[in-house]
């Protein structure tokens, strides 16, 4: 992926002859004339056809829920929003999680235009790596073959129409958010994370990437904040207690729910019956992941009225 | 002549070089296809092998699964193997997007210094020495985002030209999943008689998914497996002592995996909040609490781990 050099020696005076205007008579424009000229090389974002949102739930760090919390959050928005569509792409290509915590399985069928037909449950459209390899088959492959699937599993599915896309996103900052990044138009992106400082190093290089990359970060997730022992009520902060507020304010960006580490929420994600339809809407757990879904709305919003700049 | 390249080229050294759909039309094809490429430069290989003859055990710590413990664990076996003064031990972290070595060894920060043997990795007392690309960058914060081929290029040079002495013990931290690092790694060690990787997982089942395609591209590119470590088995509340499992081991956890594929199953590690402090702060976890259950825990794993390569 090599960027065309662009020979920055041209003298200034030769720039204000070729690129001044009436607005601009100095022809100062510079920085804007640089941007263009380097953003040649790069590929263009392109919207998938038929679905109006995207939403990406990354980390750096793996580990830390993102499937678990894209999972629950998908479906909070589904119960939020009953009228509207919703997707789940598990973009996680060596291991996908997506098919066990949405008790889905089986070969997905083509369309008559060829697509692939995203197999659905609880009424949210999935598609995942897992359906297409076999679950103990490893997928071994280096990043360009990564990229070509994943640009597959992004354009080659009937997701069409689709209100909301939510993302779940591999750990790392590498081939796959790049592939996401740079070719679809991201409507926002939401950082999971977990307390504990190594895991906040890695979600600040994700925050980083999306930064660099111009996706707004709408949010944090401070995911398996605390526990509580079951025998005496006790809360321990097993991850540490302060790493996310911290990271809020270092990258300005809001910690939008706190969930606790609690074994009903594993244990009914590996299950296939995630929390958030499992349990009642008084569940503290599942009113967390409702708010987390309308913070994330009203977020949305905010970013979409925002004058563009 | 640009343009003749097919967009989605696989790379002339993969496996898939010339035989991919992308490939037709490409003017290489005939020739990738028909693997006269040579894989790796030469002059590389005999460079990484001359540095591994000086390693005496070869350890990989592998997963499939992000959050398990590879990293804690690496650097936790690496520090009990390092009690023993007469050893010389290494950690190379080769999670090139994430790289938490340095943070847990207590290292960050710290440079790498270059002399004519090569990069001399940096010291934690006499015979503890770590490599991590978290010591080459300008700030621990400083985000890597890279292609695979990249990736590829600093794994070449961590192996080819770090200057680690003689060492008993080299273990190499990866980061999640079977991609570029993983390839690569095994690409250049099997070469050079790497002892085994130890794999390493939660109890809870959606760990175990992807720990099972870990232990199957162990299988496909012979890497020999050493064992299989359970990390977050329970937990022990600091207030009542009671112990309660958090990732439930609704499949058996690792020791039913372990059967299945008849593997070793090497031990359990708890989840403990100083643990988890200790790497945050990069103290040695030994030193503060060296008569807890979890450090009993890692000298009986560390224990298992050698009875199993001296074979």
């Amino acid at each position: 992926m090599a960027l065309r050099r662009f020979n920055f020696g041209v003298t200034l005076s030769s720039w204000k002859m070729k690129y001044s205007t009436h607005s601009d008579p100095l022809g100062t424009n510079l920085k804007e004339r640089q941007a263009q000229m380097m953003k040649k090389g790069l590929p263009v974002k392109k919207p998938i056809e038929g679905v109006k949102n995207v939403i990406l739930v990354a980390s750096g760090k793996g580990g830390v829920g993102k499937s678990t919390v894209a999972v629950n959050l998908a479906l909070a928005l589904s119960r939020h929003l009953p009228s509207q569509d919703v997707g789940l792409l598990d973009a996680d290509i060596f291991g996908p999680s997506i098919p066990t915590m949405m008790n889905l399985s089986g070969n997905p069928l083509l369309t008559d235009k060829n697509l692939i037909k995203p197999l659905v449950n609880y009424n949210i459209k999935c598609m995942s790596m897992g359906f297409l390899v076999d679950n103990n088959a490893p997928v071994i492959w280096r990043g360009l073959m990564v990229m070509s699937a994943i640009e597959k599993l992004l354009r080659q599915v009937d997701w069409s129409p689709l209100d909301y896309l939510i993302i779940d996103m591999p750990p790392g900052t590498g081939d796959t958010q790049l592939s996401i990044a740079q070719n679809i138009p991201v409507a926002g992106a939401i950082i999971v994370t977990t307390p504990q400082e190594i895991a906040l190093i890695d979600a600040r290089k994700g925050a980083l990437m999306f930064q660099k990359v111009g996706i707004p970060v709408v949010g944090l997730v401070n995911n398996m904040a605390s526990y509580a022992c079951p025998n005496c009520g006790h809360h321990s902060h097993i991850f540490g207690a302060t790493g996310a507020e911290k990271l809020s304010k270092e990258i300005g960006v809001d910690v939008l729910v706190d969930i606790p580490l609690d074994t009903s929420i594993m244990e009914a994600a590996d299950g296939g019956y995630p929390i958030v339809i499992s349990s009642t809407s008084n569940n503290p757990l599942v009113q967390a992941y409702m708010s987390l879904a309308e913070k994330v709305l009203s977020r949305l919003s905010a970013i979409k009225d925002e004058p563009s700049r | 002549m640009e343009n003749e390249i097919p967009e989605h080229c696989p790379g002339v050294q993969s496996e898939a070089a010339g035989k991919a759909s992308t490939c037709d039309g490409c003017p290489n094809q005939k020739i990738c296809a028909s693997g006269e490429i040579i894989v790796e430069d030469p002059k590389i290989m005999v460079g990484i092998q001359e540095r591994m003859l000086n390693v005496k055990h070869k350890i990989l710590v592998l997963s499939g699964k992000g959050g398990v413990g590879k990293s804690t664990l690496t650097s936790m076996i690496a520090r009990v193997f390092a009690q023993d003064l007469a050893k010389n031990v290494a950690v190379m972290d080769i999670d090139i997007c994430g790289p938490s070595a340095p943070r847990i060894m207590g290292v960050e920060g710290e440079t790498v210094h270059q002399s004519g043997s090569g990069w001399s990795p940096v010291y934690i007392g006499e015979n503890l020495s770590v490599m991590s690309v978290g010591l080459l960058l300008a700030s621990p914060d400083d985000a890597v985002i890279w292609r695979g081929p990249k990736k590829n290029g600093l794994i070449k040079q961590f192996l080819s030209e770090v200057d680690w002495g003689s060492l008993d013990y080299l273990l190499m931290d990866t980061p999640p999943g079977t991609s570029d690092e993983h390839l690569s790694i095994a690409q250049y060690m099997l070469p050079c008689q790497l002892t085994g990787a130890i794999i390493v997982t939660s109890p809870q089942e959606i760990s175990l998914l992807d720990v099972r395609k870990e232990i199957n591209f162990c299988r496909k590119v012979n890497i020999p497996i050493i064992g299989i470590v359970e990390n977050m088995s329970w937990f022990v509340c600091p207030k009542c002592r009671k112990e309660s499992e958090i990732f439930l081991a609704t499949t058996g956890g690792a020791r039913q995996m372990a059967s299945e594929f008849n593997l070793p199953f090497l031990g359990q590690i708890p989840l403990d909040h100083r643990l988890t402090q200790a790497c945050d702060e990069g103290i040695d976890f030994f030193e503060e609490y060296s008569d807890s259950a979890t450090a009993s825990a890692f000298i009986q794993l560390v224990k298992e781990i050698k009875a199993h390569i001296k074979e």
